[in-house]
């Protein structure tokens, strides 16, 4: 089967590529920001919106360069070259201290995950449970805080599930709507975008900044959304599907930025 | 011209129960191991680790070393949550300073410049004000450049340090030093917030101060004497981080160390097999592991 015809069937797309596609349209409109994308499915949409209609993002190689390549490395390449670096195409050094020059002047928008999230976009990196002593200890706060209240955030959620959006999260690491509209001109700049999951996309259109559901993947259900979600989700009465791959961006993604396929192992095909 | 080097337990000899002490590095790279060793077979106790955590604070977590974290996260990278650390937050054993990661900067900054905290918004809004009280708020004496107003601000304290190890690339017997891999992390600030009298670095090789600038370019230079009091020549003394570009991290050893977290027996098996010996030792094991 061809490309195009699978561009406009769906039958050969996966559900990786999908999400490759939903999370490039999070940075639609973003101009020349940095685009810091955290995992893989987010790493290879990044690029791809930067190699298609967004050509100004900035965007890291994960670690300390900001790099011009689409492709997205299985894995650097550490002990190679004299500076320890391998062959990418390197537009900036920048280090972890740099990065609050972007994160701090705003020059940048997130896309970070969630252990938990709730409906106002508020997010658990830290720990399950009660935080003095915590049931399971997770990552602790990263930078969490300080992302969310600078930069507009996009949240990207690979097994979407109830344990993940939840009525109520256990610790706020990044703040949410509700959050941000308590501290008044405080939380001026905090923009919760989208959540992108391996079921649909979410926004916060909503009157009161609550989660919706902006679109449903192809051959996923509302009701298999709601099922996978603790909080009651504002659901239009229409809801789109996801925007499918088009032939040139499944080229992009299939043999330049991902040819090893890495996009598959973080969300498997359902069968 | 003094002569700064000394040993692993020379540094412990230095260090007393009780101190703050930051360790450089990042997760699971480039730490001073090797001082951190010696750290776990000394008899220093109640230490309080100021970290971009890794298996630094892990192990020192497992020997009952630690009184308090001060930290942003901590990770072995390949491996995302540290199981050491994870196993004492969880059974209580250790008091918890969390900290967003650019407060955590803020903090060992303001200790540098000897001022009493830096202003940040990061925090507010978040759970971090409640779960470290140690962070206040107050309201800016200065109006807004965007607006004009005057707004509510989180205070980062001064971290204030004892003690500061690093492990760097390359180094000369006076303290200059260098990184060569792609990040410096904060190092150099850690070693700036420390006192004088406390401040360590150990590394890969120790070359003529002549030689330094050859070893890699000049803006790797970061590491200065009027920063260090201490100099270890430690090959192989990150490992079993990485430590690019002079070799990758082990991840057997680092699996086999994480692995130890699941009982008390497998811990004392691991800390016999590579804590407990002395560090030539310890390097010579390595050797013949990957020979």
């Amino acid at each position: 089967m061809s490309w195009s015809e699978s561009a406009t069937t769906g039958v050969d797309v996966t559900r990786a590529e999908v999400c490759v596609v939903a999370v490039a349209e999070c940075f639609r409109g973003d101009g020349e920001i940095l685009a810091n994308t955290i995992g893989t499915i987010p790493m290879i949409g990044g690029r791809l919106a930067r190699a298609t209609f967004e050509p100004d993002l900035a965007m890291t190689d994960g670690e300390a360069l900001l790099v011009a390549d689409d492709a997205l490395f299985a894995g650097p390449n550490r002990l190679g070259g004299p500076d320890g670096l391998d062959g990418k195409t390197v537009e900036y050094w920048n280090p972890y201290r740099s990065m609050f020059d972007w994160v701090w002047s705003g020059r940048r928008h997130i896309m970070m995950g969630a252990t938990q999230l709730d409906r106002y976009g508020n997010q658990n990196l830290a720990a399950i449970g009660d935080y003095a002593r915590p049931k399971v200890q997770l990552l602790g706060y990263r930078g969490a805080p300080g992302n969310t209240i600078n930069d507009p955030t996009s949240y990207w959620v690979p097994s979407h599930g109830p344990k993940v959006f939840v009525e109520t999260v256990d610790t706020v690491t990044g703040i949410g709507w509700d959050r941000a509209a308590a501290l008044g001109p405080a939380g001026r700049f905090v923009d919760v975008r989208q959540v992108v999951s391996n079921l649909g996309v979410f926004d916060f259109e909503t009157p009161d900044r609550s989660m919706r559901l902006r679109s449903l993947h192809p051959g996923v259900t509302v009701d298999e959304v709601e099922a996978a979600t603790a909080f009651e989700l504002a659901v239009p009465a229409d809801v789109p599907q996801s925007r499918l791959p088009t032939p040139g961006e499944l080229e992009l993604i299939r043999e330049v930025i991902d040819p090893e396929g890495a996009r598959e192992h973080e969300v498997p095909d359902p069968t | 011209m003094t002569d700064k080097m000394m040993t692993e337990d020379d540094v412990v000899a230095r260090l007393r129960a009780g101190m703050t002490i930051a360790i450089g590095g990042w997760a699971s790279r480039r730490k001073p191991m090797s001082i951190v060793r010696a750290i776990v077979r000394s008899d220093l106790t109640d230490l309080t680790i100021v970290t971009h955590g890794g298996p630094d604070l892990g192990l020192l977590c497992a020997a009952g070393k630690v009184r308090r974290a001060v930290y942003a996260f901590v990770s072995l990278d390949t491996i995302p949550l540290e199981p050491h650390f994870r196993a004492a937050r969880q059974a209580g054993t250790i008091e918890d300073e969390p900290l967003d990661e650019g407060l955590f900067h803020l903090g060992l900054q303001a200790a540098a410049w000897r001022v009493p905290f830096l202003p940040s918004r990061v925090g507010l809004g978040s759970d971090l004000l409640r779960d470290n009280p140690r962070l206040r708020t107050f309201t800016s004496p200065v109006p807004g450049t965007d607006g004009g107003e005057r707004e509510e601000l989180v205070a980062m304290p001064a971290i204030e340090l004892d003690a500061a190890v690093c492990h760097l690339n390359r180094a000369d017997a006076r303290g200059n030093a260098m990184f060569l891999g792609p990040d410096l992390y904060w190092d150099d600030l850690m070693l700036q917030a420390a006192p004088t009298g406390g401040r360590f670095i150990s590394a890969e090789r120790i070359v003529d101060t002549a030689d330094l600038r050859a070893e890699g370019c000049v803006h790797q230079m970061r590491i200065s004497r009027l920063m260090v009091d201490g100099v270890v020549a430690a090959p192989g003394g990150a490992h079993f981080t990485l430590c690019d570009p002079d070799y990758g991290r082990d991840e057997a050893v680092q699996r086999a160390y994480a692995a130890s977290a699941t009982s008390p027996e497998a811990w004392a098996a691991f800390r016999a097999e590579w804590i407990d010996l002395p560090e030539a030792d310890y390097q010579a094991k390595v050797k013949a592991a990957s020979a």
